[in-house]
């Protein structure tokens, strides 16, 4: 009796490896090993596996079955290699041909009625397949879909084990099977929220354009009310769309997570707003056998939205700090290590202090000055100095509600028309360096002889380094804003009063 | 005799058969002692076999082999050396064999060796 030989594909983070699912049968009494070091879900393959095939009428050998994951050192979870280990064992029992199975990687969960049920993660599993050489991949029918929106793979669906059997040659009779399906992803739901319904606040308005415009992080510091959660969620709105290697990313994390991916790939930037409970596993990832991605992750090439900073326990807050700087989340464990993209824009909202009304016109503060220094000292001063932006946000007046239908407002349509056009001219400025977006710039680079700007530009900002007034980081952030304010009025280098702007954003915290 | 009792008889006359058939003296059969039965104790060559005869009409209620679970194998170990004591001489090397039969009422019978399960 020869071995059976297929593919499955094992998850780490986003990065798929290949996993050889081996069968043999010997003569021995009836028992089935499966050996590679599952999991708890991939250890129960057993009894879904034999079910599965009895019901399907391909009963499996009644001797000693050994089926090995390799490579045994990887760890494997999940119950993704059911169909895999099915079609392997049957080849061995000479019941499909061996060649047949061995060139397609088999993903997918047994039913005990043998029908496959669709799983998590199939996304970036049949990227991994198609990277590995692999030119066809067989999939439940729910998952097909979602298959499908990889190129360069061929995707064959089977809506139960029977199906995959007859695919592979096995002589047996076709029995039609309502296949189990996911249910499909609320259509793109657009809450109507535009940018227009801001009254008053025009500097933070113009802001949220800064912070789209150069993807700079935003911290906005004002009382209840001010407005500060309504800016937020209309910051995603300002974003380009999403771009090819982007929206494979950002598909492929909903994929790993759970949530429906939908017939084509995610074109907006998302938004996650996780509550101030939220832990550090479920801020960064994490999870004790699969490594799950968390909400940072998640809002990769989007908006990661912080509402009450300083209610996050600082601990989850600091663990930003890494992603922040390198755009990468990576979790460590002690036999792997998984990595998430973690390039996502952060805005952060949070009161003056406790009573939220500190620095208010109409109302007065009731905190001691030790308490309202040790709230807003749980954000770290290295977290605070990896933002740009620092936005005072008032409550509106009633001049200013007043005043509300003579002014024009901007809408989202044209605020995101401005946008591209700064991106454009950014682009085109940074074209041939590592950077795409001015946050990303060294202030090395941008100090450099091809960048400086004139001494008479940058004297506000040289006075107020001489005085101590910001630090060497404070400077090159001014500078960096400064830029990305020229691209927004379409002047080709930044001039003094882009500088004081940009100075102007950063002084939420000290005034 | 209850009909169960005269399929594994049935079974093990057919389990014989086979054996014999396969160049094996039969040596005894259905041997009890306090501890047990030996369905069928056979000499292969210079080994001394011990035999294990299970018997189904269908496999709707599982493969015969399944019914011979570690419990048993262990009970089966037991009785070969009480076999060995009880019968002296010298015995060579002994094995412990399994034969499945499944017998249904009409139809071709399927006989199943498989050696040293032990």
């Amino acid at each position: 009796m020869s071995i059976g030989r297929t593919h499955a594909v094992s998850l780490l983070g986003l990065r798929g490896a290949i996993v050889e699912i081996e069968a043999d049968i010997s003569a021995n009494l009836p028992s089935f090993v499966l050996i590679g070091l599952p999991d708890a879900a991939l250890g129960e393959a057993k009894d879904r596996v034999r079910a599965a095939a009895t019901n399907s009428g391909c009963a499996l050998s009644h001797h000693k079955i050994t089926v090995n994951l390799s490579p045994a050192a990887l760890p494997k979870h999940g119950s993704g290699f059911d169909l895999g280990i099915a079609l392997a064992i049957l080849a061995a029992d000479g019941a499909i041909d061996t060649a047949s199975i061995d060139r397609v990687v088999h993903l997918g969960e047994l039913g005990l009625d043998g029908r496959l049920r669709p799983i998590n993660g199939i996304l970036p599993a049949v990227v991994a397949a198609r990277a590995a050489g692999f030119g066809t991949v067989m999939v439940p029918t729910g998952n097909a879909q979602e298959a499908g929106l990889v190129p360069g793979i061929r995707v064959v669906a089977a809506g139960s084990l029977l199906d995959a059997v007859i695919w592979h040659g096995g002589e047996f009779d076709a029995i039609p099977v309502e296949p189990i399906l996911r249910p499909a992803p609320d259509a793109p739901h657009d809450d109507g929220s535009d940018l227009a319904d801001v009254i008053g606040n025009e500097d933070s308005i113009e802001a949220l354009l800064v912070a789209a415009a150069g993807g700079h992080h935003v911290f906005m510091l004002g009382p209840p009310g001010a407005g500060k959660t309504m800016l937020a969620a209309r910051l995603p709105g300002l974003l380009p769309d999403l771009d090819a290697a982007a929206a494979l990313e950002v598909s492929s994390l909903r994929s790993l997570c759970g949530l429906p991916v939908g017939s084509t790939l995610a074109r907006r930037p998302p938004l996650e707003s996780p509550h101030h409970t939220a832990t550090s596993a479920a801020l960064i990832g994490g999870g004790s056998g699969m490594i799950r991605p968390g909400a940072a992750a998640r809002a990769s090439h989007g908006v990661l939205f912080l509402d009450e900073a300083p209610e996050f326990p600082s601990s989850v807050l600091d663990a930003l700090r890494q992603p922040l700087e390198s755009g990468v989340i990576s979790i460590h464990r002690a036999n792997a290590v998984a990595h998430f993209p973690g390039s996502f824009q952060l805005v952060m909202a949070a009161n003056p202090c406790a009573c939220g009304q500190y620095g208010a016109r109409d109302s007065e503060c009731t905190c001691t000055p030790m308490s309202r220094r040790r709230y807003l000292g749980r954000i770290s001063g290295p977290l605070l100095d990896r933002i740009d932006i620092q936005l005072r946000v008032q409550r509106i007046t009633s001049a200013h509600v007043r005043l509300a239908d003579q002014t024009p407002r901007l809408s989202t349509a044209d605020a995101r028309a401005r946008v591209l056009g700064a991106r454009a001219v950014a682009g085109a400025r940074l074209a041939g360096t590592p950077w795409s977006l001015n946050s990303q710039v060294p202030g090395t680079w941008l100090r450099s002889a091809r960048m400086r700007l004139d001494p008479t530009t940058t004297a506000s900002i040289d006075r107020a380094l001489e005085r101590g007034g910001i630090t060497m980081r404070g400077y090159d952030r001014v500078l960096r804003l400064g830029w990305t304010l020229a691209d927004l009025d379409g002047s080709s280098i930044p001039g003094a009063d882009h500088i004081g702007r940009a100075l102007y954003l950063r002084k939420a915290m000290s005034s | 005799m209850a009909a169960k009792d005269e399929l594994g008889r049935r079974g093990e006359d057919l389990a014989a058969g086979f054996l014999a058939a396969g160049g094996m003296q039969v040596v005894e059969r259905n041997w009890r002692c306090s501890q047990g039965e030996i369905d069928l104790v056979v000499r292969d060559g210079d080994e001394l076999v011990f035999v294990e005869v299970k018997t189904r009409s269908s496999l709707g209620f599982g493969h015969p082999l399944e019914a011979i679970t570690v419990q048993k194998l262990a009970r089966l170990r037991r009785l070969a050396a009480a076999w060995c004591a009880a019968h002296p001489g010298p015995h060579g090397l002994v094995r412990i064999d399994a034969v499945a039969v499944v017998a249904p009422a009409f139809g071709a019978v399927a006989i199943e060796h498989l050696k040293r399960v032990f």
